[in-house]
């Protein structure tokens, strides 16, 4: 056992001042008829190099694509060697929450700097210390919303990413909150329907800028009905996008909540990912999950903290803003060290690339025959293309050639069986769009 | 250079740290692409750092901190064991760390077979027929079960009321009750810090929809009671929470399912070694009873011959709670884990834990009281009740340990220790290592009845001293201004 230091002589010693004869007495208060008798039924230990063969073999099974066009929330932007060589050192990883300040300063320094870059990237006040995910974050906003306001209706438009939906649903079903839809006309929240269904019995309303399919919606409209109802503003926004587009502060929301996932941080499957949460400071004593805040030691060298813990479980327990305890700190880390990298002209670029690659590659696609771009919408780094075939087929046919086309829409959107969704990120050379399109071209004069 | 500057204060106008290609058509034609009412007025004001400096920023912080493989780190009701390497090459691997979650299922077989295996894993290490892993922490695994109770409960007929729980748990209990509908009913442990099954006999009514328990529970002792308390919750329509926290006491000891228990969740970031990561991410899983399957969170893995899928085609199902399935890159440690150590090496685990713990205990109990003297599990609760009477309070024995590369021990909880002193050594430590806290402890002990001052003015040699959380808390100094 590589991973236990005592001896037989040590255990020796130990029972003895223990004042027992062998280990298993100490496990004698549990009931005799509960303790087990055989080993789990566990697969024997397997040696290190044996280990590393079969997740070798494991993670070999997993086909990855060359080039790939597939976001929906998760997206394939660079990650610079940098990130995972300070984010691995074991001071970061193998610490845990900043219980003891003195001994946490590097942990809470950097919470502090995430706070600040995510406070700059969207124009809000207040940035928390991470969520588990950008759906937890966006639960947890209508979550504040509703007790704020003490109404219980969530608005939230159907071009919102459909699994955070589904995981707000799930996670409030046992709270007394109703959950609006809005429909959509074109890939855009229908505004007319949503001037007509906010009135003053509503929450808030959520609203993604870019949405699901890529498309930049009106959102000052939907921002005035929502206050004029006096409910909250929320509004879903990939970090990435705000290099170049209009904050959520600009927009006038109270609440802003994202994936941060593109921020340094690799797909792996979907998870670990990074909640994004930042609000106006009017809401910083209702704001769920840690908080670090800047102060001065005994000698009064400045040194951080965790402030307003009586927000937090540990201390309020079931009058708790959220039971969220362990969060994703190594995650923020990391888009910490990748946003003091990227910096004020690198978020810009990165956006502006994959902006740039995205139109490239929609205008290639609209001129296929039989391909289109969904509508004229602007949009940002994902869009919409209608197929002549099932998208489903689309994205078979292109995984043959190496290519990852992008989401069947009909998955979350009945009757969008032809639409595919399309991500294209600065790690999209135009090589890589040329030959996707080559594919496409290829397929419908076949 | 150390300092203690944030790295806006070391920002210089127009440097770079990035390697970008820069765009084709150039910026302001790519900025026409969309419309300007769209697009920010001004650039984001983010740090300018080049790459040497930035790393050097980022390194010094870094050396700020108290981690697991520098030092002891005995945080109770954490489990902060040795974090494995290999678990962390495992997890690196291309084929897992950059696969996007929506690739078709035949492009992910690697993937789900993982998921699949380490939930079958969990579940026989526990004793339930199923287990799932998308939970991504100990609190989120709370939530889920607890709708799955809820669930239940409404299939039955009557969705009930309220969650009993012990004024010993953790926080996230009764938070995670309160986010689930339910109404907390908290009850009182006996004088011993346990459960009595008298008790709950009459605190158990028709308005009842279960009971969370912690077992070991927090202040590291079984619940000898169990068997008789899970009948009684049974037999009044109710089903049992066990939260896992402290599983690493169990392994190959015990199976939560044999206790009567219908729901146990798992600290994979505990007792599974994965790392904490400074707060996180962790990830959860729930053990659960044959009653409880058609209730699962989608989409659950499954398997068809020699295939697997991810079946969305549950109508029972509480639905998603991940924006995808968990925290996979973790899914993968604890995975590299189990399969490491086997079913043998798992209970070296328990057994050491145990061990570590009851030594600790028997070497302390003359100096600082022990409230509750009998064998432990994996841990046990001090009181610092003795050294407050001479003046320096549990969390000045905290600070002090500091100065001696000691992590503090978890403190103030659970609540119902005055002057908690929650101490976890895990298995992961050597004797030596135990000896030197011991000498430690009682070492502080005799400061603090020689010069109670000095120990309250601690710590002395951290990169920082005691700060100031009520300038904190009035300042709120949390988003840096030029
Ligand atoms: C006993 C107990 N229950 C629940 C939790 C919550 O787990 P997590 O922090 O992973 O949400 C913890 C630890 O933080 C714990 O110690």
């Amino acid at each position: 056992m590589p991973y236990i230091p005592n001896s037989e002589e040590d255990q020796k010693k130990m029972l003895d001042s223990v004042g027992v004869s062998s280990i298993s007495d100490l496990f004698k208060i549990i009931p005799e008829n509960l303790r087990l008798k055989e080993l789990l039924d566990v697969p024997p230990a397997l040696s290190e190099p044996e280990l590393m063969r079969h997740l070798e073999e494991m993670a070999a099974k997993n086909r990855l694509s060359k080039i790939s066009f597939t976001g929906g929330g998760i997206y394939n932007h660079y990650v610079p060697p940098v990130i995972s060589s300070i984010v691995m050192r074991p001071e970061f990883a193998t610490a845990y929450t900043p219980y003891q300040a003195e001994v946490a300063q590097g942990t809470l320094q950097v919470i502090y700097e995430f706070q600040t870059h995510i406070c700059r990237l969207t124009g809000m006040d207040v940035a928390n210390a991470s969520m588990y995910d950008g759906a937890t974050s966006m639960t947890e906003a209508a979550i504040l919303a509703s007790g704020y306001t003490k109404r219980n209706k969530i608005v939230i438009s159907d071009t919102v990413n459909p699994h955070y939906r589904e995981v707000m649903r799930s996670t409030i079903s046992g709270l007394d909150l109703e959950i609006i839809i809005l429909p959509s006309k074109n890939g855009q929240t229908d505004f007319n329907e949503l001037e007509k269904m906010i009135d003053d019995s509503c929450a808030c309303l959520i609203l993604g800028q870019p949405n699901y399919f890529g498309y930049l919606e009106d959102l000052e409209r939907g921002e005035k009905a929502i206050h004029d109802a006096g409910g909250l503003f929320i509004t879903v926004a990939d970090p990435i996008s705000l290099g170049i587009l209009k904050t959520p502060a600009e927009y006038n929301a109270d609440i802003f909540v994202g994936e941060g996932q593109g921020l340094g941080l690799s797909q792996n499957f979907g998870g670990p990912l990074l909640g994004l949460f930042a609000c106006k400071k009017k809401f910083i004593r209702k704001i769920p999950g840690r908080l670090a805040a800047r102060t001065t030691d005994v000698d009064g060298k400045p040194g951080f903290v965790l402030t307003l813990q009586t927000r937090e479980q540990h201390i309020r327990r079931d009058k708790a803003t959220s039971n969220i305890c362990t969060n994703e700190a190594l995650c923020a880390t990391a888009a910490t060290i990748f946003m003091s990298m990227m910096g004020r002209q690198g978020i810009p670029r990165i956006a502006r690339l994959s902006t740039e690659r995205a139109h490239y590659l929609a205008d290639k696609i609209n001129d296929i025959k039989g391909y289109s771009v969904w509508n004229n919408s602007p949009f940002f780094k994902e869009f919409v293309v209608e197929t002549p075939v099932p998208a489903n087929e689309v994205i078979q046919g292109a995984a043959e050639v190496g290519v990852a086309a992008g989401i069947d829409l009909g998955r979350y959107y009945p009757g969008y069986e032809n639409r595919l969704l399309i991500a294209v990120t600065e790690v999209n050379t135009f090589t890589d769009c040329d030959k996707f399109v080559a594919f496409l071209s290829a397929q419908k004069t076949r | 250079m150390s300092d203690f500057k944030v790295v806006y204060e070391k920002s210089r106008p127009g440097r770079t740290g990035f390697s970008l290609p820069v765009t084709k058509i150039g910026d302001s034609a790519v900025d026409n692409l969309i419309p300007e009412q769209f697009r920010r007025k001004e650039e984001p004001l983010l740090p300018e750092q080049s790459e040497p400096e930035l790393v050097r920023h980022y390194i010094e912080l870094s050396l700020r901190n108290h981690h697991i493989d520098r030092g002891f780190y005995p945080l109770g009701s954490c489990t902060m064991k040795y974090n494995p390497k290999v678990n962390d090459a495992a997890a690196g691997l291309p084929g897992f760390a950059n696969l996007h979650p929506l690739t078709g299922s035949e492009n992910c077989q690697g993937a789900l077979e993982l998921m699949y295996e380490l939930a079958d894993l969990l579940a026989r290490i526990t004793g339930f027929n199923r287990a799932t892993v998308q939970p991504v922490a100990g609190a989120q695994c709370e939530l889920m079960g607890l709708l799955l109770i809820r669930a239940a409960m409404k299939k039955r007929g009557n969705v009930r009321k309220k969650i009993l729980i012990p004024d010993s748990a953790h926080g996230t209990n009764p938070a995670s009750v309160i986010l689930s509908g339910y109404q907390v009913a908290q009850f009182k442990s006996t004088e011993n810090s346990m459960i009595s099954a008298d008790h709950i006999r009459e605190v158990m009514d028709e308005d009842t929809a279960g009971i969370m328990i912690t077992n070991p529970n927090t202040l590291g002792l079984f619940e000898s009671e169990i068997e008789e308390i899970a009948k009684i919750v049974h037999d009044a329509g109710g089903l049992l929470y066990m939260d896992g926290a402290n599983l690493n006491a169990l392994l190959g000891q015990a199976r939560p399912a044999d206790m009567g228990f219908d729901i146990v969740h798992y600290n994979l970031h505990k007792t599974m070694s994965t790392p904490h990561g400074g707060g996180g991410p962790g990830a959860g899983a729930l053990g659960i009873t044959d009653e409880l399957i058609p209730f699962l969170p989608t989409p659950v893995v499954e398997k068809r011959g020699d295939e697997y899928y991810l079946d969305y085609d549950r109508p029972d199902s509480i639905g998603r709670m991940h924006s995808f399935y968990g925290n996979f890159g973790i899914m993968v440690r604890a995975y590299t884990y189990i399969r490491h150590l086997g079913a043998v090496g798992l209970k070296r685990v328990s057994e050491n834990a145990v061990l570590n713990a009851n030594y600790l205990k028997e070497r302390l109990k003359g100096t600082y009281e022990l409230p509750n003297d009998r064998i432990c599990q994996h841990e046990f609760v001090l009181s610092g009740n003795l050294q407050k009477k001479k003046g320096a309070r549990t969390s000045d024995i905290a600070k002090r340990l500091l100065d001696y590369g000691i992590h503090a021990p978890t403190i103030y909880f659970p609540l119902i220790i005055p002057e908690a002193i929650m101490i976890e050594p895990t298995e992961t430590e050597s004797k030596d290592m135990l000896d030197y806290f011991v000498d430690t402890m009682l070492k502080i002990d005799e400061e603090i009845s020689s010069d109670a001052e000095m120990v309250k003015g601690a710590p002395y040699t951290t990169p920082v001293r005691r700060l100031d959380e009520v300038k904190a808390t009035k300042t709120l100094d949390v988003n840096y201004q030029d």
